[in-house]
């Protein structure tokens, strides 16, 4: 029988770059297929020739009987596709959108009114279908999304990172959608950055620079590197520098932090090395742990990271153990909405702090009025010992602000980047060795007259760091820094960022990626505008271990502790 | 696939279309709030006629003759008369532009008058701006020449010309220019609604991702710009029809042309405008480009190329030339001609041709050009 998805040697080159390379796989119906890799692998451009939106450059692909660039028509009745900015009409209602594509896609009269009852049940979206799809939260604008490629029957759905910028809740919930259909028999084909997305498939292709670097169960990937991987415990607070020792070992090829201890992945073959070795308070283990995907992953790319980064060799600030960052009953209210409310906590020097929650729980809110971008309506955020309202000028110029996404100017080349915030920061006479600091030290020099928006995305992030730390702030806010970034760029970056802890420097990080929730000394949970729960990643999973959940991950704790305020707040609903 | 299937993905197309165009606020100013603007600031503000022109009336003698001139400028529509008693008085609101002219009628007036002098009185004209010096002093010897004829005829001494001459302007005798503005303007109103926010509205669908989700649909392409095309056409009669209704029923601007040649005509226009904006869309795919780009090749030459604003014969040749490309030169003077002559086959068959020769040229380039695939 002919396999549902057949991708014969095909690449597609755009300029002189091919973004799928001589690609030869095999997709099978009722199972879901995870399409996994770094920004920039070729993720979105093998999805959109699937859906026949581009024409191989060589190569012959068949989807579900049909060849998507000869024979779309038929294509198209069998294969739905869910765009990485969902497809929506932000300005028509959820009803709106879905009568729009039942009406495309021909379906009418009862089928129609059945289709919508289940698919409204099936995304919990018929309380909103009045709602202007623009007003959704990221996670039910994907629900949405789903459920206007699902008006009609696929036999392939083809999701590209519906997971995106997506918290863990409605991750998990869009992940349980995606398997119910494929108990249907549909084909799904699920493209994410997210490795732990990936270990839930059934079968993944793993995308690297266009090319396929495993294609398979990802249980047969992660068993090439079994009894390699390794957790140290019982570090005390020395987690961070031991990581840094760890990584120049022989046998480690692989480090990060988890919590309180330390993930090391071994060289094929190699002894484990002893915690004397790795400068580990006598009190450390060193036990095996199941491998991930992950883990399998950095070990297949082959490469190493050497957590050497420029910051380590600066001096330290002398502000650990000193209150840094001050929230203060912090409440934003917008109309009678209230986002924030009595939001209440204390960073010291040298400590990383993350804010996590849903999307619209108000962390966003919390963030930017601690670092200035927004007016509390109550309340007091004090950086430095400086109200940011009464002193913002004086508190600014301790803080380094790192946007989401990449918020560099595309157009203008590296050198002057540097120089227009060497600039902003009042560094205009100073300026020029601190820029030559910084292009040495993180290697930018061969692409200085480079324009940013052209570089890779690692050198982009090196960018975006060197341009938020130029003037030396003692507090780092960070805005989901590696959301999209491939594994080996968020090492380096957490790389940089540890070395800055190292000397003091404050870290205050939002974040949806439970990975880099993991390097937080300590984490606000916040939900419904209010700080739910605080305390360290390894109290946190505590809090929630259950006999049915005897091992919580992060993931596991946090929807755990949202699920129980939920509950609560019902229950007092009820009385 | 049936053509009942056909018809309802249209229907469901043209009817997102409509939600949306009353939904977001870009369409609604570009639609609704800009062409009443321009309406009203070209109804009542902009003319080109003149109408109570300041001037200085310079008296200098106390006669009767002098007293009977000096009310017919005071009674003239025309002027807003300040006076004075010596030339050095009003000098100065010369210069400085307070008054467009200065008349002076001399101390010896009345001698000169009677004893023939075929220049008894003195003009002085703000000569800066050509077009009002030329209007000013045509109005202000109008109404020397009315006043004399009025004089000599009171006396009885009907000196009457052995030839006379009497303008009269025919087709728009009040000389208005809001009753050749108006008519002009519904071509530019409507290169906004065709060629703006037609190039606006689709490449924010490129903008937000959703061209591409449509395009993984069974949709064909020529549905997606039909989809497109049917709201806007008919967004862009509504716009006529609105104009029209307030440019006869508010501002007086006669209409001696049919309805049906007006839709007829309009339509041929608003299928070139269409066409423009399809074709920027499908080159420029954000909405900033877009926008750049109807504003310079559409929106501009339709105000100043097209004859509205200024003469197309007194241009130098090259943008003369140029004009030749532009729809609204062909559409301006046919709607001059409908409102205030009727519908007149001379001008409007040459000019509705040439507009189909465009919307052709237009078309065919967008269907060529639009892409079936992301990349081509």
């Amino acid at each position: 029988m002919e396999p549902l998805i057949h991708i014969d040697g095909v690449s597609k080159v755009f300029g002189a770059q091919p973004a799928i390379d001589s690609l030869s796989v095999v997709f099978e119906a009722g199972r879901l297929n995870g399409l996994v890799g770094p920004d920039g692998a070729g993720k979105t451009t093998l999805i959109r020739l699937l859906a026949g939106l581009l024409k191989p450059s060589a190569g012959r692909l068949r989807v579900a009987g049909f060849d998507p660039v000869a024979e779309p028509a038929g294509l198209r009745d069998v294969v739905a596709y869910m765009p990485q900015r969902f497809g929506l009409y932000e300005d028509l209602t959820v009803m709106e959108n879905l009568v729009l594509y039942a009406d495309i896609r021909g379906v009418v009269g009862t089928e129609r009114r059945q289709t919508f009852e289940r698919l409204l049940s099936f995304t919990d979206l018929a309380r909103f279908s009045e709602r202007l799809a623009g007003r959704l939260s990221g996670g039910m604008k994907q629900k949405l999304g789903l459920a206007c490629a699902l008006v009609k029957v696929p036999k392939v759905l083809l999701l590209d990172e519906p997971s995106v910028g997506v918290d863990p809740i409605s991750r998990r919930e869009l992940w349980r959608m995606a398997a119910d259909l494929v108990g249907q028999g549909i084909g799904v084909i699920w493209s994410t950055a997210y490795l732990d997305e990936a270990e839930r498939c059934d079968h993944v292709l793993l995308l690297n620079q266009g090319k396929s670097l495993f294609s398979g169960p990802p249980g047969d990937l992660t068993a090439e590197i079994s009894g390699r991987s390794f957790l140290v415990r019982g570090l005390g607070s020395e987690r961070r520098q031991v990581l840094q020792r760890a990584l120049k070992h022989p046998s480690v090829i692989d480090g990060i932090v988890q919590g309180a201890n330390l993930r090391l992945v071994l060289a094929e073959g190699a002894p484990p090395p002893t915690p004397a070795e790795l400068g580990a308070p006598p009190t450390a283990s060193l036990d095996p742990t199941p491998p991930r995907f992950e883990d399998a992953f950095v070990a297949r790319l082959g490469k190493r990271q050497t957590g050497d980064s420029p910051y380590a060799a600066r001096e330290a600030l002398g502000t650990a153990g000193e209150v840094t960052v001050e929230a203060k009953g912090l409440t934003k209210r917008f109309g009678s909405f209230t986002a924030a409310s009595e939001i209440s906590f204390a960073i010291k020097g040298g400590e990383i702090f993350g804010l996590l929650g849903p999307n619209g729980a108000g962390k966003s809110t919390t963030f930017k009025m601690l670092c200035g971008l927004l007016k509390p309506s109550g309340g007091i955020a004090r950086v430095s010992g400086f109200d940011l309202m009464s002193a913002a000028s004086q508190a600014r110029g301790r803080i380094g602000y790192m946007a989401q996404k990449f918020s560099l100017y595309g157009d203008l080349s590296v050198r002057q980047n540097l120089d227009f915030f060497a600039g902003i920061y009042g560094l205009a006479k100073g300026g020029v060795p601190v820029i030559a600091k910084m292009v040495e030290a993180f290697g930018l020099g061969p692409y200085i007259e480079v324009n940013a928006g052209a570089l890779p995305l690692g050198f982009k992030q090196r960018l975006a760091l060197a341009c938020a730390t130029m003037h030396d702030p003692a507090v780092l806010f960070l805005d989901e820094p590696t959301s999209g970034v491939d594994p080996l760029t968020r090492r380096e970056f957490w790389g940089h960022i540890n070395a800055l802890v190292g000397r003091g420097v404050t870290v205050v990080v939002t974040t949806h990626f439970m990975d880099e929730a993991e390097y937080c000394d300590r984490i606000g949970l916040v939900y419904q505008g209010r700080l739910i729960a605080e305390g360290s990643p390894d109290r946190l999973k505590a809090r929630s271990r259950t006999g049915a959940c005897p091992d919580p991950t992060l993931e596991d704790a946090f929807i755990g502790l949202v699920e129980s305020v939920e509950r609560n707040g019902r229950g007092h609903d009820a009385t | 696939m049936t053509p009942r299937d056909r018809l309802r993905r249209l229907t469901a197309l043209v009817r997102k279309e409509t939600l949306q165009i009353g939904r977001d606020p870009s369409s609604l100013l570009i639609a609704v709030v800009l062409p009443l603007l321009l309406l009203f600031l070209f109804g009542y503000g902009v003319s080109f006629d003149l109408r109570r022109s300041p001037i200085c009336l310079v008296v200098e003698q106390q006669s009767a003759a002098a007293s009977e001139l000096t009310a017919s400028f005071l009674a003239s529509r025309f002027f807003s008369v300040q006076g004075a008693v010596t030339t050095r008085d009003c000098q100065e609101d010369l210069v400085a532009g307070r008054v467009n002219a200065v008349v002076v009628i001399p101390s010896d007036f009345a001698n000169r008058l009677y004893a023939r002098d075929p220049a008894p009185m003195q003009i002085l004209v703000d000569g800066s701006d050509p077009n009002t010096a030329g209007l000013m002093a045509n109005y202000i010897s109008g109404t020397w020449q009315t006043w004399q004829a009025i004089e000599a005829d009171s006396r009885g001494r009907g000196v009457a010309p052995r030839l006379g001459v009497t303008a009269r302007y025919r087709y728009n005798p009040e000389k208005e220019s809001r009753n050749f503005l108006l008519p002009g303007l519904v071509a530019v109103i409507m290169t906004l609604i065709g060629t703006m926010l037609t190039a606006l509205v689709v490449s924010r669908e490129w903008e937000r991702g959703t061209m591409e989700a449509m395009m993984a649909t069974p949709l064909s392409v020529f549905e997606l710009l039909l989809g497109k095309l049917i709201p806007y056409y008919l967004l862009g009669m509504a716009a006529l029809g609105v104009t029209t209704t307030i440019a006869v029923w508010l501002f007086d601007v006669p209409f001696r042309g049919s309805v049906l040649v007006l839709v007829a005509v309009s339509t041929v226009f608003l299928l070139t405008t269409l066409g423009q904006g399809l074709l920027i869309s499908t080159l420029a795919k954000n909405q900033f480009v877009a926008t750049q780009a109807a504003l310079f090749s559409a929106f501009l030459p339709g105000f100043l190329l097209s004859g509205l604003v200024y003469e197309i014969p007194s241009m130098p040749w090259p943008i003369r030339l140029f004009t030749y490309v532009v729809p609204a030169r062909y559409f301006v003077p046919s709607m001059q001609t409908m409102f205030l002559a009727g519908d007149v086959p001379g001008v409007l068959v040459p000019n509705s041709l040439a507009l189909l020769v465009i919307a052709t040229v237009l078309f065919a380039v967008v269907a060529k050009k639009t892409p079936k695939r992301l990349d081509g």
